[in-house]
């Protein structure tokens, strides 16, 4: 069970989940304190150690638009927040399984924040309201990289059989 | 090949900035515990550029790019452009104005505006540091899903004071912010045919602000006259043209004949509306520059348009020149003078004012209008402030009266022809 700590809607930007100015920081040990830093209560929260691993951010469509920051897919990483969204903005899907962001591809979905999700392989129950929500299986292509722990070990076990060979 | 195939595709490019440092890290940790040397696969193939904090703004900035030019010495990378005016720029200019862009190329880049590089009819999309860094170590992109694509017929004639700039806005307006989401947009039609590369530039930079993965032109004899006579290049050029036969899941038709300057209002780039409904509003900043529109014919209009005027006083305006080339070019022509004269700061090219991170950030409650791609809530560096997003003609004419203006109604502004970046005009050539 895991609840949403944070309920957003539309459209929401790289710039929204880490803001351009904090861009000189990039490594995904240092990005987590400015997750969110604009929503200043919620990233007061996570950097108090208020929200458990596995919370849930709900948002609708077009989730992480905007530029290739991979800060914005790290940082939320940083607290193993799992994304559970109606569609997402190519960049950020793809920045988000390199990194080993949980994300949810959920088209129908419909929560609050405080809710209970529950998540299944194939369905989001919301154990608020007893409703449940298919789940968009990812391409396997990209899913491979999820699997695989991220891009990183994935690319390390490529150069294993590719240059020692 | 057919949309949603998975492929390897090999790159030709390979394109990062200040991120290089992430992407540096990234790569040092993919070949930790293998015991095989951390070299890159192809030093000639990656280009690293300077521009999203030039000078420096901070002792972490420096030490990054201290970094990241001991690897670009250590690794052999030819295509390093550091903080220098004889060869510094934006990353998105700098690639095309250098000839390291080249039709049927394949291009990736740690910035989402790498879609910019369609305008030369290469494929080129925006990706992580990570996957930058697996580009870095393998020469080639993985998992890749083919896209399906959108065309988007442009015919008519531009009618004064509109362009590449308003097209693009009216078009993400027409389709939203997620119209094209995993999908390429591919321009055709008369009105692109007649484009300048540098109008090209600017519908496929921000392709990726309809959610695109990339945008094209396909490669013509535009193409190939700014990359002779305005890249240097000298080599073949191998145009890859679409199929006759081509399958597209969409296509658009876009009469530009009556297209009025459009405006992209706060805080998303689809907010677009014409000029004429957002007259009015008070702006605190004129910004214009940028990977989208910091390129000659941007500068000159206006120049031409704030020649011999003031920019309005309670109003501020900064430019940034998308290269040193184009800086110097600019200020050969006197449209630097004629800016500065009007009261314009002129800025050193680099990207920082757009997203925030270096200079020209707005204050609690300000509002700017900026020749940039994005609008976003916390854009230029305040989430307390907004930004419209327009043409660098509507960006003067704003500047002139303190408030958005239709560029249409600066008296003689209809008449203005301009001289630079023109198809079929070299930007070497006089006014």
């Amino acid at each position: 069970m895991a609840e949403v700590a944070l309920r957003l809607g539309d459209d929401i930007s790289t710039d929204a989940i880490y803001p351009g100015r904090f861009m000189a920081t990039g490594l995904p040990s240092e990005t987590p304190q400015y997750c969110f830093a604009d929503l200043k209560e919620f990233n007061a929260r996570l950097r108090e150690g208020k929200v458990a691993a596995g919370s849930v951010v709900v948002g609708d469509s077009n989730f992480g638009t905007g530029s290739s920051r991979e800060q914005a897919a790290s940082c939320m990483k940083g607290y193993d927040l799992v994304v559970v969204a109606k569609n997402y903005a190519r960049i950020f899907f793809q920045n988000s399984l390199n990194v080993g962001l949980r994300l949810v591809i959920c088209p129908e979905v419909e929560a609050s924040e405080g809710d209970d999700l529950e998540i299944t392989t194939d369905k989001v129950i919301n154990r608020t309201t007893g409703k449940s929500f298919d789940i968009t299986p990812l391409p396997p292509a990209r899913q491979a990289i999820l699997d695989a722990g991220g891009l990183v070990p994935y690319v390390r076990k490529k150069l294993l059989e590719e240059r020692a060979g | 090949m057919k949309p949603g195939q998975v492929l390897e595709p090999a790159v030709d490019l390979v394109m990062s900035h200040e991120n290089a440092a992430l992407v540096l890290n990234q790569f040092t940790d993919m070949f930790a515990g293998t015991g095989l040397e951390a070299k890159v696969w192809d030093p000639s193939k990656i280009a690293i550029i300077f521009d999203h904090r030039v000078p420096a703004e901070s002792a972490k900035t420096a030490t990054n790019q201290k970094k990241i030019r001991e690897f670009v010495a250590a690794q052999g990378i030819t295509k390093f452009h550091d903080i220098r005016a004889d060869e510094g720029g934006i990353c998105h200019q700098i690639l095309p104005e250098n000839g390291y862009v080249r039709p049927g190329y394949v291009v990736v880049g740690t910035d989402s505006h790498t879609t910019s590089h369609g305008a030369l009819g290469a494929l080129a999309w925006g990706v992580g540091a990570t996957e930058t860094a697996a580009a870095w170590a393998l020469g080639r992109m993985l998992n890749v899903e083919v896209p399906a694509t959108i065309k988007v017929v442009v015919d008519g004639d531009f009618p004064p004071l509109v362009g590449a700039k308003d097209l693009i806005l009216y078009l993400i307006g027409l389709i939203s912010a997620e119209g094209a989401n995993f999908r390429v947009i591919e321009f055709h039609g008369r009105a692109i045919r007649r484009m300048s590369t540098s109008g090209r530039l600017v519908i496929c930079n921000m392709s990726v602000e309809a959610g695109a993965t990339s945008g094209i032109v396909p490669a013509d004899e535009e193409t190939e006259r700014y990359l002779r006579e305005e890249a240097g290049v000298t080599d073949k050029i191998s145009p890859v043209l679409p199929d006759p036969d081509a399958a597209y899941v969409e296509t658009i038709e876009i009469d530009v004949s009556r297209l009025a300057p459009q405006v992209a209002r706060p805080h998303t780039v689809d907010n677009v509306s014409a000029v004429t409904d957002a007259e009015g509003v008070k702006i605190d900043q004129i910004v214009i520059g940028s990977c989208t529109n910091g390129r000659l014919d941007d500068l000159e209009i206006a120049a031409r348009i704030l020649k011999g005027k003031k920019v309005a006083r309670g109003t501020r305006m900064l430019v940034f020149p998308a290269s040193w080339r184009i800086y110097s070019e600019a200020m050969r022509r006197g449209y630097l003078a004629d800016l500065s004269q009007a009261g314009a700061i002129i800025m050193n090219p680099g990207c920082g004012c757009c997203l925030g991170v270096h200079q020209g950030a707005l204050g609690d409650g300000e509002v700017a209008l900026a020749t940039t791609n994005r609008n976003f809530k916390g854009r230029m560096g305040n989430p307390n402030a907004e930004v419209y997003l327009s043409s660098p003609a509507t960006a003067a004419a704003s500047a002139l009266s303190g408030t958005i203006t239709d560029p249409r109604r600066v008296p003689g502004a209809t008449a203005i022809e301009i001289a630079s970046g023109r198809a079929g005009d070299s930007a070497k050539g006089d006014d």
